[in-house]
């Protein structure tokens, strides 16, 4: 049985629907309930529903065979995992945000606030800039506004909660986009059954 | 006294059928100290599976490591034996950040080096050998086989730097084929100069339907003679039930500073990372001033604890 990690939310959602679509259907995914987990012996697949965050965690570990994560995630976590197909959904970008007339002063430690400590650390060593950390978990754009640091690094979608709070977009750091992952030893062992799935979603990327 | 093998755990049941595996194979044992000079490890850290070390300072004020690999050990302390083959093989504890437990763990491992005059049938038999301790484990297991010229070859075709070569070859570890892609086109690298190289991370399976395939390409790069090397090593599987367990992978990847030629890395279903990890390694052989060829491979023991274990239904 091929063990299929999602993602919880609408990009779980629109995964499931493309997996389905590749014929790899559990209809009970999408019953309104509390549970978590979700069989179909007749497609040989099963489904869990996990934090976003903890999707590569439990494809690194053989929870699940593959699953769906971000490319934020990988680059944050760099689990050992094989990243098979970019699904060209869940599209926005990691960036660089500064409040409004920003103007940096390479003479000084930049500090930068971010969750996504690994992702700044090998962008600003990239470009040869020295920075100061600070990992926050959450509501990482009133960093800035309150002093705690002078830029953020941090995913934009749409850019309208920068805007709203009087930032913007300085440097872009990496695109990022929901990524089809595989287990490196569950790979070898249902290396037809993650192919087929593979085939079949790509049609759907290129179509 | 009878001794009761009942009373052994699985990993230590199969560290002792590993044990008689290589020493009927005429490896013999290489027992060494628990402790190196901290500096061996200082100057390769890349070959490190954990860049981390315990160190102490010795009652003469040098600084000392507990061993967190044996190669390198066995390598320093061994002389070129030209013409000959000195076949060892060693069960030790080894100390290792490990991810999953946020500190040091110490981790027995088992394994075989092969050092000297290392040739063709040298290298077939540590396959095999890694084949058939994987079979020790598990009847349910791949040994997956690369071929490190081959895929070198590719990617220098692609690039001279260094720094996109070592990008290009992490997406290639992780099948990531639009990475490669992608970085291509960033680098402004012209279109087409990848395709060699997706379609040999896209050539993998078992050696019968993919090694005509990695010929032809291999020669058409004008590298037919890696790809005659590992057709050589993989004709020790013919004709045997354990080829169908063999699976050319070039997504197998090593660090090109250390390794070169034939690797490969063992799994077993229901494990999550590779059981076995080895392959040729003449360049480390180099770097430390030996002129000697070299391969081996390590089984790590630690891995096997969870192994039998039935997993419970979800429903």
């Amino acid at each position: 049985m091929l063990n299929i990690a999602l993602p919880k939310g609408r990009l779980g959602e629109t995964v499931y629907a493309m997996f389905a679509r590749a014929g790899f259907e559990c209809p009970a995914v999408l019953e309104n309930s509390r549970k978590l987990i979700f069989d179909n012996e007749a497609a040989d697949v099963r489904y869990f529903w996990v934090k976003p965050s903890d999707v590569a965690i439990y494809v690194e570990r053989g929870a699940a065979d593959i699953g769906v994560a971000g490319k934020d995630i990988l680059l944050e976590y760099q689990p050992e995992v094989y990243e098979l197909l970019d699904l060209n959904i869940g599209k926005c970008r990691m960036a660089v945000a500064a409040p409004e007339g920003f103007q940096d002063n390479i003479n000084r430690t930049l500090r930068v606030a971010t969750k996504f400590s690994r992702i700044a650390r090998d962008y600003y060593t990239g470009i040869g800039r020295d920075i100061d950390i600070i990992h926050l978990n959450g509501s990482i754009e009133i960093a800035p506004i309150v002093g705690l640091s002078d830029v953020i690094v941090d995913i934009v979608e749409t850019g309208k909660t920068l805007r709203e709070n009087h930032l913007q977009v300085i440097e872009e750091v990496v695109p990022i986009s929901a990524r089809l992952i595989a287990n490196k030893s569950g790979f070898k062992f249902k290396t037809e059954q993650i192919e087929r799935l593979c085939r079949e979603l790509r049609k759907e990327i290129t179509a | 006294m009878v001794i009761n093998d009942q009373v052994m755990d699985e990993q230590e049941r199969i560290g002792f059928q590993l044990r008689s595996l290589y020493s009927n194979h005429g490896y013999n044992r290489y027992k060494m100290s628990k402790f190196e000079e901290y500096d061996l490890y200082s100057r390769n850290k890349d070959f490190l599976l954990s860049k981390s070390v315990i160190t102490f300072t010795d009652t003469n004020g040098r600084l000392m490591a507990l061993k967190p690999d044996v190669t390198l050990s066995i390598v320093k302390n061994g002389k070129d034996t030209p013409g000959e083959l000195r076949k060892l093989y060693y069960y030790e504890n080894v100390y290792r950040v490990s991810a999953s437990a946020n500190g040091f763990r110490e981790l027995t491992q088992v394994g075989l080096e092969c050092t000297g005059a290392v040739d063709s049938p040298c290298i077939a038999e540590a396959l095999r050998l890694a084949a058939e301790s994987l079979r020790l484990c598990s009847e349910n297991f791949v040994l997956e086989v690369s071929h490190l010229g081959i895929l070198s070859a590719f990617t220098d075709r692609i690039t001279d730097s260094e720094l996109i070569r070592k990008k290009i070859l992490h997406c290639a570890a992780e099948k990531n084929l639009h990475g490669i892609s992608r970085i291509c086109r960033e680098q402004e690298i012209p279109e087409g100069a990848e395709d060699g190289l997706l379609h040999l991370l896209k050539a993998y399976g078992n050696p019968l339907e993919i090694l005509p395939e990695v010929r032809k390409l291999a020669e058409a790069g004008g590298i037919g003679n890696y790809a005659a090397e590992l057709e050589q090593a993989m004709s020790v599987f013919s004709d045997d039930e354990l080829e169908k367990r063999i699976c050319i992978d070039f997504s197998s990847t090593g660090d090109l500073k250390y390794y070169n030629g034939i690797t490969f890395k063992g799994f077993i279903s229901g494990i999550p990372d590779c059981v076995l990890s080895g392959g040729q390694y003449d360049t480390l052989m180099r770097k430390m001033g030996r002129r000697d060829r070299a391969i081996g491979f390590a089984v790590f023991l630690d891995m096997l604890e969870r192994l039998n274990e039935e997993k419970e239904s979800y429903a």
